[in-house]
């Protein structure tokens, strides 16, 4: 076995965005919310992720702004701890540790200095109890503090989130656990409970899924699984409560919230509906439907304009007050399966596969980001539990990505299977794939594996799919002219040839890097046909078992055929002699081939967790091997090509160099193989894109920055030249006139300077050379300074002054202050201007 | 916030004939003009100078037709017997027939009597014609022989013996004035040059020739007998090029389109039959009503005339251009132009901001209805009589997005013997489509689920699921015959290919029958 002490499995993008309710800032610009291990800050405006507050090693299951201190924002975690951060720049500013696993988090201003968290009843920390303490924070500089003071509120809660909430201004708390509601009054120090029967007579359920308080009215809404909710009044009796019950939804309402003013309740569940209820006027409803998939959370900011609900294919829904979709902010979308392989698209080296029902989503890798989905089924989406629907169950690219053929099934219970093979031609104009050809029933049975002719140079593109009605099926494209086709009428698919052997069933079917070979496995026998004449050339098996996965080697390797098969043997064939090479017993879950390179990885399960070997067909010693790669079996894995070659000179990571392995574990987490220094590159990378501002990071900014960066260049590139630039076009001029007045020294200190730098200079090329030379070294000097400063980030870096130098040109330093002075807001400036 | 999905309805591949530009071309005509003669239509032929006159020989006289006129313009009745073969002269002045009692008339066309009687064949003439100096005639006759006449003196001027049985067509060279071509029921064609006593060129059609044509570079010759089509080259010596063999009875007449590029051949089969002259195959078809005797089609395509044995002459005209476009525009009066420029053409200023409306979308009414989750009513739009009859994928549409949405039940359920009525009939009407049946399988058996109780309390329902159990009856016997087909097809198939991968395409046939037992066993609940 080879060492590989440099390269590790890390996980890589995707993580969760929709586990727990997002929160709005108080000016609405960021959406903050929990995403696996760390806390994710959006601009709401942009979709786009501006921070990742790392720091918790555990799952993050609340976020919270703090109440007295709108910039800065809690999140607890299952780690045990309680973190405050300052999310404009992205800093931790104190760690509070309480010692067992927290749930959710809540806190009123009300309550200063006292947090509430949901933890598991200390006793036993096993059962499903779950208590709400609350947590007095300890007054103290340090940064890692210990939060002794705990003081259980409530026991028995539930350790749903949704299900605790403070109610107006903080004097009484509502819980709800099951079909109780308990409300805890602060100043009587009381608790009052109250309980719905199990069943109604219409069987509906009544279990409690979601609560929410009114803010200015004693008035509690709870949601309930058969879709009713109730609206709790008078709750300060234990006797004399009243409710009222408001019926839209027809399935379990997951989220319920009041506007600030609460003149709206708003409430979503699965039917991905957003309904919002005129409070006082419940029959007055308001729809916002089609969101996509079942809502899970809803949050309203503090000033009411903006509503963002979370959605579970993990995506947040940004609207402007029940009435437009502003922004959606699309995590990868995970479902309980992949059905479809993993791909790489060959245009946007994306990542391919299954997204919301009935698409495909195309995720960045690189970016960490969902490109876009594409619509395969095109129908409208039921809403519906316990409803068969038409699935993408397989895709395929072609060499180019000029090509995608999806197949989608529907399989109801007595009915017959419905089947649709699409191709989807790539359509320059509008940069997406447009749907060409449909063919209905293609195959009388499921299809079992499709793939394209991978060969770049043929003139035809063609597809074989293999299915379990024995057959499989080459389809072409075709052009006809002479059927009198109009000109509108491009070219299209149809079915070139069945073939069959012997009635077996195909498994798999796999072409030869040139697409002069065709190897479909039937069971245990693997045939090889020539797609230019299809003819049976010869066939190959390893009995007795059938045989599950087929790859052809590439460059090199190309004489080898690879399969596995069911009793765990990895056979490799060789072409030119038609015989068996060698074979070696795995059980091998995946076999796939680098597209770029002669390796091939195969996922091998082994007592309970997966191992990884990267092999060449025809060296004997595996390139790589770790083992124990992750628990369970890997199914889906894709190599994805670099964008830029990676330069590793040791043998062992040298596979990585060209493409990337990335794999899905059994649970739907996305990882990869990183080497070390390719993880320092990252993290250096990362470390420049940090920007020291607020303002959104948008590509537009990003291209205009390094714009601007250039022309911090300029000036001092202009200066060391022999000629001076002219007054008119000095950096140092136009900073100086667009700074706002009020943070410029005084105008008699600027005259000189300003005077000075409209003269052109008679003093020759070197002595401003070696003053400059001067300049820059003291301009990098503060730059260090600066970033050091930067680097402890406790405090923002002070205000130099402009009166260091009066040289003609800025240094670097004070082109950066200038700068970031310049970022302040001026907007009165120019109203002072005109009048 | 996704805007609704529509519906999608199936496009099924159309069946029947293709569309094609022969199609367009040969189905461009008007209804037919059917006048009746006094007898079997034996030979037509356009006059070759306008406005093309057209002479029909039919029983004892020959009537000569304007191109719009429905009545004759002109009849010529002095034959003692039946006439035969009136054809014009290439300048459209005279005209000249056989006849049963052997003697050839030469007509002028503006006159009434005979201008010329020539006497000397010993039985029927069936084919005269002028030869291309227009002096003299060809003739054919019974008695097996072809002769030549002299038109100023009514003089016999050769004799042909060769034919061994009676010769019923001939043509003369358009181009050559000695050369002419004649077909006799002794399956023989013969070239005969005037200035040799014999034939230069023998060609063996294999049947008793009916019809000949050459071709105006006359280089191929085209002859018809018994059900073959044949062309010759001429050139290289009578070699034969094609053999056509479309039609399943005799064929008796053959034509050549204005273009040349299109052969017509007609036949007692009754169809007419329209051949790309380049590679032979039929490109189109028209059928009659009775057996085909004669053809003819004016110039330029302008009219098709066909003259059949019950004595009908029918007369298709060619849709003028404008004929064809108004049948289009009629079909929908378009609002005026002001309707549509209206705050069309308004240009906006610089300084106006622009409000972009948002895009409506439009959707039919079933799937308003479904967007509303109004499931029965979706289904009742769909089921409108025109939507049923006209576009039942679109019904069939409505009813897959209703199973697909797990309504389908609650669409089907609670309707009155009318309604019920109206679904049957649609499902009597379509369930056995191959394209349809797998859909309304399913409904059917729903409709048969829900519907159990009331069996029996209205004899209109009750009429209709025995009609459409009998249906179902017989398709599965359908099913069973081609399965038997099938099979013994797989047989030959297998016997016939030599140790090779057996790769058959199984036809669609096989899901249907398993549909249809479905159905069976629906029927049987």
């Amino acid at each position: 076995m080879v060492e590989h002490g440099d390269i590790r499995v890390v996980h890589r993008g995707g993580s969760k965005i929709n586990f727990r309710e997002p929160v709005i800032t108080h000016d609405s610009r960021y959406l903050l919310c929990a995403s696996g291990e760390c806390v994710k800050v959006f601009s709401t405006s942009t979709e786009e992720c501006i921070h990742d507050l790392r720091g918790h090693t555990g799952l993050v299951t609340g976020v919270l702004l703090k109440p007295s201190n709108h910039l800065q924002v809690y999140s607890c975690s299952a780690d045990g701890t309680v973190r405050l951060w300052d999310y404009t720049d992205g800093i931790l500013i104190k760690t509070y540790v309480i010692g067992c696993p927290v749930y959710s988090i809540c806190a009123s201003a009300n309550h200063e200095g006292v947090i509430f968290i949901v933890t598991p009843m200390l006793s036993d920390k096993r059962s499903d109890l779950f208590q709400l303490v609350a947590v007095d924070l300890p007054q103290s500089g340090d940064q890692l503090v210990e939060a002794r003071e705990l003081s259980a509120v409530l026991s028995d809660v539930s350790s749903n989130p949704a299900a605790i909430v403070f109610g107006r201004g903080g004097e009484y708390i509502a819980s709800a656990n099951g079909l109780h509601l308990e409300v805890y009054f602060f100043k009587k120090q009381k608790s009052y409970r109250f309980s719905l029967k199990e069943d109604n007579k219409k069987g509906g359920k009544n279990t409690v899924t979601c609560v929410a308080c009114h803010p200015k009215d004693d008035c509690i809404a709870t949601g309930h699984e058969d879709g009713k909710i109730r609206l709790w009044r008078n709750f300060n009796h234990k006797k004399e409560y009243t409710y009222s019950t408001l019926h839209w939804h027809h399935s379990a309402v997951s989220s319920l919230c009041f506007t600030p003013e609460g003149t709206n309740l708003l409430s979503g569940g699965m039917e991905s509906v957003l309904v919002q209820w005129r409070y006082n006027q419940e029959s007055e409803r308001d729809f916002l439907p089609r969101l996509g998939s079942a809502i899970t959370h809803i949050t309203v900011s503090p000033d009411g304009a903006l509503f963002c609900t979370s959605h579970s294919d993990n995506k947040i829904t940004i609207i402007q007050s029940c009435v437009k979709v502003s922004a959606v902010i699309q995590g990868l979308v995970k479902g309980e399966s992949v059905r479809t392989d993993m791909m790489v698209d060959p245009r946007s080296k994306s990542l391919v596969l299954n997204g919301k029902p009935g698409h495909l989503q195309f995720y960045s890798l690189p970016r960490d980001k969902l490109l876009y989905n594409l619509d395969i089924v095109q129908q409208e989406y039921i809403h519906e539990s316990g409803l068969e629907q038409f699935e993408v169950v397989k895709a395929a690219f072609d060499a180019s990505g000029s090509w995608l053929a999806t197949v989608e099934e529907r399989k109801q219970k007595d009915a017959e299977l419905e089947l649709n093979l699409k191709l989807w031609a790539f359509d320059e104009q509008t940069q997406s794939f447009v749907l060409n050809t449909t063919i209905s029933a293609p195959h009388e049975a499921r299809i079992t594996a499709m793939c394209f002719c991978h060969a770049t140079d043929s003139q035809t593109t063609m597809l074989v799919s293999t299915s379990k009605d024995g057959h499989f099926k080459a389809w072409q494209l075709v052009s006809d002219r002479a059927l009198y086709r109009k000109a509108e009428f491009g070219p299209s698919w149809s079915c070139d040839f069945v073939g069959a052997y012997h009635g077996l069933v195909p498994e798999c079917c796999c072409f030869s890097a040139d697409g002069s070979l065709l190897a479909v496995s039937f069971q245990e026998v693997v045939t090889v046909w020539s797609p230019a004449s299809w003819e049976l050339l010869t066939t190959l098996s390893q009995p007795p078992k059938a045989v599950r996965d087929l790859c052809f080697g590439r460059l090199s390797c190309s004489k080898y055929l690879l399969g596995t098969t069911a009793n765990n043997l990895l056979c490799c064939w060789n072409l030119l002699t038609c015989s068996l090479e060698w074979s070696t017993s795995m059980d091998i879950s995946l076999l796939l081939a680098d597209p770029l390179t002669e390796n091939m990885a195969a996922f091998c399960c082994q007592a309970g967790s997966t191992d990884l070997f990267v092999f060449k067909p025809s060296e004997p010693r595996p390139v790589f091997s770790q083992k124990a790669v992750c628990s369970g079996k890997v199914t889906r894995a894709v190599f994805a090509p670099r964008e830029e070659m990676l330069e590793s000179c040791e043998e062992s990571s040298q596979w990585l160099n060209h493409s990337q392995l990335y794999f899905l574990t059994p649970y739907m987490d996305l990882m990869t193989f990183t080497t070390k220094a390719e993880e320092d590159r990252l993290m250096a990378s990362s470390k420049q894109l940090v920007i020291d501002d607020s303002v959104a990071m948008t590509p537009f900014y990003l291209l205009l920055g390094k714009h601007r960066q250039q022309e911090d260049a300029d000036p001092l590139s202009g200066l060391s030249a022999e000629r001076r630039p002219l007054p008119q076009c000095s950096v140092a001029i136009k900073e100086l006139l667009q700074t706002p007045a009020h943070v410029l020294p005084s105008t008699s200190f600027l005259c000189s300077m300003f005077v000075q730098s409209l003269l052109i200079s008679v003093t020759n090329g070197r002595s401003v050379e070696t003053k400059h030379v001067e300049e820059e070294m003291e301009s990098e000097k503060e730059e260090e300074d600066s970033e050091g400063e930067m680097e402890s980030s406790t405090q923002r870096p002070e205000q130099a002054s402009l009166g260091g130098q009066a040289a003609p040109a800025l240094t670097k330093a004070q082109l950066r202050e200038l700068k970031r002075v310049k970022k302040l807001d001026h907007s009165w400036f120019p109203g002072l201007l005109h009048s | 916030m996704a805007s609704f999905k529509p519906t999608k309805v199936q496009v099924y591949p159309k069946l029947g004939e293709k569309v094609t530009q022969d199609t367009l071309y040969w189905k461009n005509y008007k209804a037919p003009v059917q006048i009746k003669e006094f007898g079997a239509i034996t030979n037509i032929d356009f006059s070759p100078v306008a406005p093309h006159n057209f002479a029909v020989t039919a029983f004892t006289r020959i009537h000569i037709y304007g191109p719009f006129s429905q009545e004759p313009v002109k009849t010529f009745t002095r034959f003692k017997d039946t006439a035969y073969c009136g054809r014009f002269r290439s300048d459209g002045q005279l005209l000249v027939a056989g006849c049963e009692d052997s003697v050839v008339r030469l007509f002028d066309v503006s006159g009434k009597v005979a201008l010329r009687m020539f006497k000397g064949h010993t039985k029927a003439v069936h084919i005269t014609d002028f030869t291309s100096d227009r002096y003299q005639i060809l003739t054919g006759s019974d008695d097996y022989t072809c002769r030549l006449w002299d038109i100023p003196n009514a003089t016999e001027l050769n004799t042909y013996q060769e034919h061994t049985d009676y010769i019923r067509c001939g043509v003369t060279s358009k181009l050559n004035r000695d050369l002419f071509i004649t077909g006799s029921y002794d399956h023989t064609l013969k070239l005969f040059d005037a200035r040799a006593d014999k034939s230069v060129m023998t060609m063996d059609h294999g049947q008793p020739v009916e019809s000949l044509l050459l071709y105006p570079s006359e280089g191929l010759l085209v002859s018809a007998g018994g059900r073959h089509v044949k062309v010759w080259d001429l050139l290289k010596g009578g070699q034969p090029l094609v053999s056509l063999k479309n039609h399943h009875k005799t064929v008796t007449c053959l034509c050549l389109s204005s273009s040349g590029h299109r052969l017509l051949s007609a036949s007692l089969d009754r169809h007419v039959k329209v051949y790309n002259t380049t590679n032979y195959k039929v490109v189109h078809n028209f059928d009659y009503a009775a057996s085909i005797l004669s053809l003819a089609l004016a110039p330029d395509d302008e009219s098709i005339v066909v003259g059949m044995t019950n004595s009908i002459l029918s007369i298709k005209h060619r849709k003028s251009l404008d004929e064809s476009k108004e049948i289009s525009g009629q079909q929908r009066r378009q609002p005026s132009y002001r309707v549509f420029v209206k705050g069309k053409n308004y240009v906006p200023k610089q300084d106006d901001y622009l409000v972009s409306k948002p895009v409506k979308q439009h959707l039919a009414k079933y799937d308003k209805q479904l967007k509303k989750f109004n499931v029965s009513k979706a289904l009742d739009t769909a089921l409108e009589t025109w939507t049923r009859l006209r576009k039942p994928e679109i019904t069939v549409a409505v009813i897959k997005e209703l199973d697909r949405r797990g309504t389908l039940k609650n669409a089907l359920a609670g309707r009155d013997e009318q309604g019920l009525a109206r679904l049957l009939n649609f499902l009597i009407g379509n369930v056995v489509d191959p394209r349809f049946a797998p859909v309304l399988v399913t409904a059917a058996e729903m409709i048969l689920d829900i519907y159990q109780s009331v069996i029996g309390q209205s004899s209109v329902v009750d009429r209709q699921l025995l009609r459409l159990q009998e249906l179902l009856e017989r398709e599965i016997d359908y099913q069973q015959d081609l399965l038997e087909v099938l099979g013994m097809l797989d047989t030959m198939f297998a016997s016939s290919l030599p140790r090779k991968e057996v790769n058959l395409h199984l036809s669609k046939r096989k899901t249907e029958s398993i549909n249809s037992d479905r159905e069976e066993d629906a029927v049987g609940q």
